[in-house]
């Protein structure tokens, strides 16, 4: 148990997760504390000592079937004891089922919520179909797929549609959660089999070097420019309890940074107390204009995630701001504070506004230069000196003119000038990068490529 | 020494006290008593993580010492205060009551300073208890940064440093448990000296459970409906999901007004108890009377 535990926890580091000494220790005497029944009450003591940001259960959850998942059935029912007899009394039996037997007892499995049948099945079908090549460093997604062109999901799910409709007796809403319920039944299924092939290659190879081909970023350091659809799904749902956490920090911090001009009258009420003398000073409470942003976002082709990501951070927290203002261009630029706002969800807009603004004029090829002279010339003159500009690109200019005079004006006239690109620093100034013609024109430019780098910046906003 | 004998019994005696609790959830509370360790509960509002605190005080028969955390709490409303209008009747007492040279001061001193002057807040107060206590700091994330550093001495050796009487040391290890609604990241420092338990929604199973216990009379099936339609708004992309009390609120409205069944234009009427903001209502409303 030690051994593996310094594993595991060596992954979840090699993950990304702070699990510091204290901690390491704290789950090796919590394991000896408890009486170990199963594998959920492990996987609940090493939950309560190692993670302590539910932001990071995903990674852990994974990390822990990895290495203890378990063996596969099929190799259960080689080895001795009961459990081995056990598993090699159905391995026999369902090993001479019929391809449309097996589906049959797929489905008898999920329709009486049968969870050991459904390992069995599932064991099975990755058994038969899979064809797991031994030796081969892959995460396993063929095999899934190979298994699952057999093992037919679809047909389970109309099964499961038509047979548990009853007798005609359910309204609309009884249809909606009796579907609902369905879908996650199969979907249970469906990780049953993502498990049992795990197991399989974990048994193959051993666990350290499966964690490694599975390993993945945990959500705040995916990169916007090649996360999955996945990630950016998942991403979506981290933003927003980040953004309550910011708003509540930049609020703070504004309000205790210092102290406002003696409050004279509440001094002197005060000094009533201690017989006229002014032991306390009372001062007035501070009230710091609170700064407007501007955001300028290039939503061409794949920068357009990191665009809609920074803005709808922005918007989650424009309560710290007097305004949040935004502009979006490929060549041309067009103001979207109203259609932002009046949208619930921006990453949604984003696509919309790419099929059908202004911002694109000519081809669809971003145009840094010709679209920063527009905004100077239409609302350069609402840049004031409380006014934060940050341009959001990875300033790929397809070999237009730069025009890095406008960057100039823009910073004489407002209080910060920022530039956030989402590419790695070393990819700037290649190929059609042109950063060093805009970097000297700005306060700051910042490499922006996961949550970690963006809720760095937002931090240190004023 | 330790309280309790096993997980599944802390899981069978705070259904007694009426938490239905979660395997998970008993684990942890447990393995905090074994260990010796405060639990730090996060989770969205509503799932019980304060009424957890409570039931484990109610199921051991401990007495509860509560801090509710805000903004602008310090040191004189979370640990200790000299009471020192106490102080300055003893004194003036000294000087009238007898022609006590200025020798005395330094017992007078040693004596202004003892237990008698002190006002003991909750966290010292926890420490001092001859008693077993369940100790409750409730909405830790509310706290300056720099007043979280309070609770660490307290928390990692249960013991109050005062720098006039010296150090109290608790005669019996109080059960703690720290209960965060996520607002603001807390520190590592904190993070490290807890065990960590998430309490998220429950499961369909559990919130029927949860839902025929405090609603006694409710039948089995306008449960099983009532949490599949909870689940179902909860995969909605809504501001404020439906938490668990609001749930029961829902069902006993359900039950009083008499429904067998839940149809879609009873959710839709009744929609305001479970959501709270009216964009979610007006999402949810649209989503419910969609033709399908």
């Amino acid at each position: 148990m030690e051994t593996i535990l310094a594993a595991f926890i060596a992954e979840l580091r090699a993950i990304g997760l702070p699990v510091s000494l204290s901690e390491n220790v704290d789950a090796a005497a919590a394991l000896r504390a408890m009486p170990l029944g199963d594998r959920d009450q492990v996987k609940s003591v090493l939950e309560a000592t190692l993670v302590k940001n539910h932001d990071h259960y995903r990674a852990f959850e994974l990390a822990f079937d990895i290495f203890f998942g378990g063996r596969p059935l099929a190799r259960l029912a080689e080895g001795s004891g009961a459990a081995g007899r056990a598993g090699s009394g159905t391995g026999t039996v369902l090993r001479q089922l019929t391809e449309d037997e097996l589906n049959d007892l797929l489905f008898q499995a999920v329709a009486g919520r049968d969870g050991v049948l459904l390992r069995a099945v599932a064991a099975e079908a990755v058994e038969r179909w899979a064809g797991i090549e031994p030796g081969r460093v892959v995460a396993g997604t063929f095999y899934l797929y190979r298994t699952l062109t057999r093992l037919d999901l679809e047909a389970l799910r109309r099964r499961l549609r038509e047979e548990e409709a009853g007798p005609g007796g359910l309204n609309d809403l009884g249809r909606r959660l009796a579907e609902e319920d369905q879908d996650a039944r199969v979907d249970a299924a469906r990780a049953e089999v993502e498990a049992e092939i795990r197991r399989q290659l974990i048994a193959d190879r051993d666990a350290q070097a499966v964690a490694m081909t599975l390993r993945r970023p945990l959500p705040e350091d995916v990169e916007f420019l090649n996360a999955s659809r996945a990630q950016l799904a998942d991403l979506r749902q981290t933003v927003r309890p980040l953004a309550r956490k910011m708003a509540a920090r930049l609020a703070r911090k504004r309000r205790h940074r210092r102290r406002a001009a003696l409050d004279f009258r509440r001094t002197v009420r005060k000094s009533l107390a201690s017989g006229g003398v002014p032991v306390d000073l009372a001062f007035h409470k501070p009230r710091p204009a609170k700064p407007e942003i501007m955001l300028v976002a290039d939503i061409s082709g794949s920068v357009s995630a990191f665009a809609g990501f920074t803005m709808q951070l922005a918007y989650a927290i424009k309560s710290e701001f007097s305004r949040v203002r935004s502009f979006v261009f490929v060549d041309g630029i067009e103001e979207v504070t109203d259609i932002l706002e009046a949208a619930a969800d921006i990453t949604s807009v984003t696509h919309r506004l790419n099929l059908g603004t202004s911002a694109v004029r000519l081809d669809g090829h971003s145009d840094y230069g010709r679209a920063l002279e527009t905004f100077w010339e239409r609302w350069g003159g609402q840049v004031r000196s409380r006014t934060s500009v940050i341009i959001l690109g990875d300033g790929r200019n397809n070999y237009h003119a730069s025009r890095a005079w406008v960057l100039t004006a823009i910073r004489q006239r407002a209080r910060h000038l920022y530039w956030l690109n989402p590419e790695p620093a070393a990819a700037w100034d290649t190929g059609d990068s042109i950063m060093r013609e805009y970097a000297p024109g700005c306060d700051l430019v910042v490499e922006c490529r996961n949550l970690r780098q963006l809720r760095a910046f937002v931090e240190q906003l004023d | 020494m330790h309280r309790f004998e096993s997980p599944e019994l802390v899981g069978r005696s705070l259904r007694g006290a009426g938490y239905l609790a979660s395997e998970r959830i008993s684990s942890v509370v447990y393995l905090g008593d074994r260990l010796g360790k405060p639990v730090l509960v996060e989770g969205p509002a509503g799932t019980g993580k304060t009424e957890l605190a409570k039931s484990v005080a109610r199921m051991s028969g401990m007495r509860l010492i509560r801090l509710q955390c805000y903004e602008g709490l310090d040191e004189a409303k979370a640990l200790y205060e000299w009471n020192y209008k106490k102080q300055l009747l003893r004194i003036q007492a000294e000087r009238t009551g007898s022609q006590g040279e200025m020798a005395e001061w330094t017992e007078l001193e040693a004596d202004i300073f003892s237990e008698e002057f002190l006002l003991a807040r909750p966290l010292l107060s926890a420490i001092r208890a001859p008693d077993p206590v369940v100790l409750l700091i409730d909405e830790v994330d509310r706290l300056d940064v720099e007043t979280e550093a309070l609770l660490l001495e307290v928390l990692s050796d249960y013991q109050v440093s005062i720098p006039e009487l010296g150090t109290v040391t608790s005669t019996q290890t109080p059960l703690v448990f720290l209960t965060s609604n996520n607002s603001r990241e807390l520190s590592e420092a904190l993070k490290r000296r807890c065990l960590y338990l998430y309490i998220d929604y429950p499961s369909v199973e559990r919130e029927q459970e949860i839902v025929l216990s405090h609603v006694p009379g409710i039948s089995e099936t306008l449960t099983s409906q009532i949490t599949g339609v909870v689940r179902s708004l909860r995969q909605l992309d809504l501001k404020k999901k439906p938490s668990v009390s609001e749930t029961i609120d829902w069902a006993q409205t359900l039950y009083l007004l008499g429904a067998q069944q839940v149809s879609n234009e009873l959710v839709v009427d009744t929609l305001h108890v479970l959501l709270k903001h009216q964009s979610d209502i007006d999402k949810a409303t649209a989503e419910f009377t969609a033709a399908r």
